[in-house]
């Protein structure tokens, strides 16, 4: 390794290091005047001083957020009982009952904005230093590792993926103990997210239960040992890690904010400059992702920058990624507009439909009803249009975030992603029952908006919602989707949960003029493609019959094109063959 | 009927995928290498840690049950041609109706002193790979002997794990009894700029002992002695038929077959590597050692196999490799030293290591080969130009049609055209750019 480079792994491990650390130097000291800025509500908050100051807590110093959230939760639970004997007593004039009243749903932001205002030390009173050494010096250290690959001659490289501990993947038995943990952990703390409701949960776990059964049965009917597995012989450790480091964060970030909120005022100077505010959490989670897409793009740019395919497609995940859902959201706020992703599409875009953003949207005169119009016309025009002639690459892996993820950091994982049959099948259904899901609540919460009835059969649209964003929107996309990189491949969430994946993919496989086309019988059936594709398509299995490869899940990045040392693979749009060459596949895979 | 095939390589195992498509024979495909069949050219990936073995097997595991094509894991000693009746190495002994003989190729060894010790060993076989990497730790230096496709990957493989590499090579240029002149140089030259020491015009003498068995040095035809831990050799292969030798089986320097790929035994069929034919097809060779001819041999063995006679028609030679970053396509007849009455056109990128060679025949016209090195081009559509013995104007006007890069690589077919127009003053002019549809509407054309 180049002395550079060890510089620069360095560097970076020591900002890592230091972002970690930042979690702890802080204290928390709750006084009147933060309470005041944390917390809106006069009633709420008049009450919390009072409650304070009987407990002696203000003004005293606890030593981290494990400490002072405990403190500040009980806190919160003692003043919601003398409000609610207050309100009980007689109520303030004009008052309504509600907004008197504490309710427990609103103890997670207080606690949350209660945190951040209380911390003070180090971090808090110098924010840009920390973002110096957190930020300025990960990316610095990132870049040292990663520019002197630019010297490398160009070509495909892949040596020693399986020989690494960060990229060779977990032995199967690992991977389903992480697998498994984090389907009943995070079904298990959805009971409690919801509030002790058991019912939703449990459907989830019966229809897991169902696709896990409908799976293997037909497998056993047809005496099938799965095999290929994605196991090396020796699990990677470091990926192990970097695993649990990414599922930590992403547990944090949607469910426990309150115990990052050191790092959410490291990105406060910068959140003042671009929109004015302060930071929230997810604007600390917008910039950390776009630095690490535009940090790990440069790195795609030098192991493919003999691939114009690959250098322009990285460019365009850069730019969506910077300019659409980060920089063009905050100045919209910054303008008094509402926030909006414009290449963020419903059904990922799961919130869309909901209420407030109906509402916030229509109200925010011609620009509100532009960006209702556009997302709406995005779903059902732009969507179907350019799938057909491009197929779903135009939007997985050339403009979305997700995809834009996967595409840099996900990079060093996309071997890793299963090609078994039974993984293949375990996708269509979950995938297809996600997308099914998304409409379904989408439905209920617009049946919802126009209604006002919140009732559908014996189902309520609000907890349906909830539930769906808990289990989707946050569980699937970000903890599994992400948080599994290292563990199973960098398109998770891509291939097995993102309903608009499965949107595209539909057309993709019905009607697009899109697919990968084999160059006469020049495969070796060396595996290259099967191997590095992200989507776990078994692209081999077609190459060498010499058929073109049509699939769903199929996110046209390329590379198995790229790593084909035959020069067998092309991605193709010309609509001239689409029904002869490719209707075998479409109909489906020839056995032998 | 109980077929069996001896050999689980790329002949053997298309050859039993045909069999189940075409019948309900039972099928027995034995082999002493691995359980599963798999891509014998990937073996290299391995190694340099882009593949595990699992992913270089082309069919998952339960493939063959499902397709019931059983699989024996044994080493066959003997055959027993009159009672038809294979015999291992433990006395096991298989009966079949028809046997399918596609056992390979093994290393060429040329009686080198030494070629015996601990250390030294060709590359073919998966055991071969696993004594590789057995002998790889702490390995100071590796001597590579013979300069072709499997030389140049072994000196990939070292050369990943950051080992020193020496490569020697007996002709002037990296494999010029097959590349042209240009092509050989520019592969020479990227041996050269990865760090590989490429020794050309220089053979082995022989493989020094340590003294305890083991290779400890090479000295070279120039008496040059240079240390190394390994010593790979890879002067070609030869079809491997040791145990078949002194049987009714006629044999020269491979199984002899007829067009229909059936040996001088009744119900003895031969295919891939190990194979030689009687009579080859014009321009194709009696042995032919490639992956794609095992796997036509498969496939054509299958139909005679199962009663339907077929001819062994390997159509218009092609081929396809990867000198470390630089792949290779051949499509026709591209001779390493251009004989009386061939012409070449020969363009090579002036910075990038890629090149476009055609060759075509110099009274006639008529196009007879293109060589590739960097660029990807169609197969049927040079096969068509090929097989219709289009002219070279012509198939320059069109070139477009054969360009398989991705999408937004730069198209260098009109530098091509330009180059052909310096050279012969004519003014032709680029007709066609790359693209499927036209491509499409070519090959359907009549």
């Amino acid at each position: 390794m180049h002395t550079i480079q060890k510089a620069g792994l360095g560097i970076f491990l020591l900002a890592f290091l230091i972002f970690i650390a930042v979690l702890g130097l802080d204290r928390f000291v709750l006084s009147e005047e933060n309470l005041a800025e944390a917390i809106s509500n006069p009633y709420h908050r008049q009450e919390l001083v009072e409650v304070a100051q009987a407990q002696g807590i203000l003004g005293k110093s606890y030593g981290s957020s494990f400490e002072f959230v405990p403190v500040f939760k009980a806190l919160l639970k003692d003043s919601q009982q003398s409000l609610e004997e207050k309100a009980k007593a007689a109520l303030p004039e004009g008052v309504s009952k509600s907004e008197f009243r504490l309710g427990s749903w609103q103890f997670k932001d207080y606690t949350y904005a209660a945190a951040r205002k209380a911390s003070t030390g180090p971090v808090a009173s110098n924010p840009l230093l920390f973002f110096g050494l957190t930020f300025g010096l990960g990316i610095l250290g990132g870049l040292l590792y990663i520019l002197p690959k630019f010297k490398l001659l160009p070509g495909i490289k892949n040596d020693h993926i399986y020989h690494r501990a960060m990229t060779r993947g977990l032995k199967v038995g690992l991977r389903s103990i992480f697998l498994g943990s984090a389907i009943i952990g995070l079904l298990l703390y959805g009971v409690f997210y919801m509030g002790k409701e058991y019912f939703w949960p449990a459907v989830s776990a019966l229809v897991g239960l169902l696709i896990i059964g409908l799976v293997l049965l037909a497998e056993r009917q047809r005496r099938r040992q799965p095999a290929r597995s994605a196991s090396p012989q020796v699990t990677g450790w470091l990926g192990v890690l970097a695993g649990i480091f990414l599922i930590g964060f992403y547990i944090l970030l949607y469910w426990a904010p309150q115990h990052i909120t050191a790092w959410v005022l490291l990105a406060d100077p910068l959140s003042r400059l671009l929109n004015g505010g302060e930071a929230s959490q997810w604007f600390l989670y917008g910039l950390l992702y776009t630095m690490i897409v535009l940090v790990m793009g440069v790195r795609m740019l030098a192991k493919y920058r003999h691939n114009k395919y690959q250098v322009i497609r990285t460019f365009s995940v850069m730019f969506f990624q910077t300019a659409f859902a980060f920089l063009l959201p905050e100045i919209l706020v910054r303008l008094n507009y509402p926030y909006y992703d414009f290449k963020n599409i419903w059904p990922l875009n799961y919130t869309f439909f909901f209420d407030w953003n109906i509402k916030n949207l229509l109200s925010s005169g011609g620009l509100g009803i532009f960006m209702l119009v556009w997302g709406i016309v995005l779903i059902i025009v732009a969507v179907p249009v350019i799938t057909y002639f491009f197929g779903k690459r135009w939007y997985c892996s050339w403009v979305c975030g997700c995809g834009g993820l996967a595409e840099t950091l996900g990079d060093p994982y996309r071997q890793l992603s299963d090609k078994s049959l039974i993984a293949w099948k375990f996708e269509r259904w979950i995938i297809h029952g996600v997308l099914v899901f998304a409409v379904v609540m989408t439905g209920m919460v617009l049946y919802t908006y126009f209604t006002g009835s919140r009732n559908i059969l014996i189902f309520n649209s609000d907890t349906v919602r909830t539930w769906y964003g808990f289990l989707i929107g946050s569980a699937f996309a970000g903890v599994v989707g992400t948080g599994f990189y290292p563990l199973m491949g960098n398109r998770m969430w891509c291939r097995f949960g993102c309903p608009l994946a499965a949107y595209l993919g539909l057309v993709q496989r019905f009607k697009s003029r899109f697919r990968i086309t084999t160059n006469g019988g020049q495969c070796i059936s060396c595996g290259n493609c099967s191997t590095y594709c992200e989507m776990g398509i078994d692209v081999r299995a077609y190459a060498q019959r010499g058929q073109d490869i049509v699939r769903a899940s199929c996110v046209g990045c390329g590379v198995c094109a790229a790593v084909c040392p035959r020069g067998v693979l092309r991605l193709e749009n010309s609509s001239s063959d689409v029904k002869e060459r490719a209707a075998v596949v479409r109909n489906r895979l020839a056995d032998l | 009927m109980h077929i069996a095939i001896l050999g689980n390589g790329v002949a053997g195992i298309t050859a039993a995928r045909f069999i189940r498509k075409l019948s309900d024979h039972q099928i027995t495909v034995i082999s002493a290498e691995t359980d599963h069949f798999f891509s014998r050219t990937a073996l290299m990936y391995v190694y340099m840690g882009h593949m595990r073995y699992e992913d270089i097997k082309p069919y998952e595991d339960w493939f063959w049950k499902k397709n019931r094509i059983e699989l024996l894991r044994a080493y066959v000693e003997r055959i027993d041609f009159d009672n038809k009746k294979l015999i291992t190495r433990e006395g096991q002994s298989v009966s079949y109706d028809k046997l399918l003989l596609a056992t390979g190729s093994a290393s060429n060894l040329f009686g080198w002193p030494g070629q015996e010790l601990e250390g030294v060993r060709g590359l073919y076989s998966y055991p071969d790979l696993e004594y590789m990497e057995q002998h790889s730790k702490g390995l100071q230096r590796a001597v590579i002997v013979g300069g072709g496709l499997i030389g140049i990957e072994m000196a990939e493989m070292f050369h990943s794990r950051h080992i020193p590499v020496t490569f020697l090579v007996r002709e002037e240029r990296y494999w010029d009894m097959v590349l042209p002149p240009e092509e050989s140089d520019m592969v020479s030259r990227h041996i050269r700029e990865h760090g590989i020491g490429l020794r050309l015009s220089t053979e082995l003498n022989e493989i020094v002992d340590d003294g305890a068995g083991r290779a400890c040095a090479v000295i070279t035809s120039h008496g040059e002695r240079i240390d190394c831990g390994y010593v790979g050799l890879t002067a070609g292969v030869h079809p491997n038929i040791g145990f078949l030798k002194n049987t009714p089986l006629e044999t020269q320097r491979g199984i002899l077959v007829n067009d229909y790929l059936q040996t001088n035994i009744p119900d003895v069929y031969a295919a891939g590597d190990c194979v030689q034919v009687r009579e080859p097809k014009p321009g194709r060779r009696p042995i032919e050692a490639v992956w794609y001819v095992g796997r036509m041999m498969g496939e054509t063995a299958a139909y005679n196999i199962c009663g339907r006679p077929v001819t062994y028609e390997p159509g218009i030679w092609f081929n396809s490799a990867k000198f470390l970053d630089i792949e290779y396509q051949v499509y026709g007849e591209v001779p390493a030293q251009l004989p009386e009455g061939y012409a070449a056109l020969y363009w090579e990128h002036p910075g990038e290591r890629k090149s476009i060679r055609l060759v075509y025949d110099k009274r006639e016209g008529h196009i007879l080969g293109f060589n590739l090195m960097g660029v990807r081009y169609r197969q049927e559509v040079c096969e068509k130009w090929i097989r219709e013995r289009i002219h070279i104007e012509e198939v320059l006007q069109n070139l477009g049609l054969a360009n398989f890069d991705p999408e937004f690589y730069k198209e260098y077919e009109a530098e091509v055209v330009q180059l052909y127009n310096r050279q012969s003053g004519r003014s032709l002019e680029l007709r066609q750019r790359r693209g499927l549809s036209a491509a499409l509407r070519f090959l359907r054309s009549r």
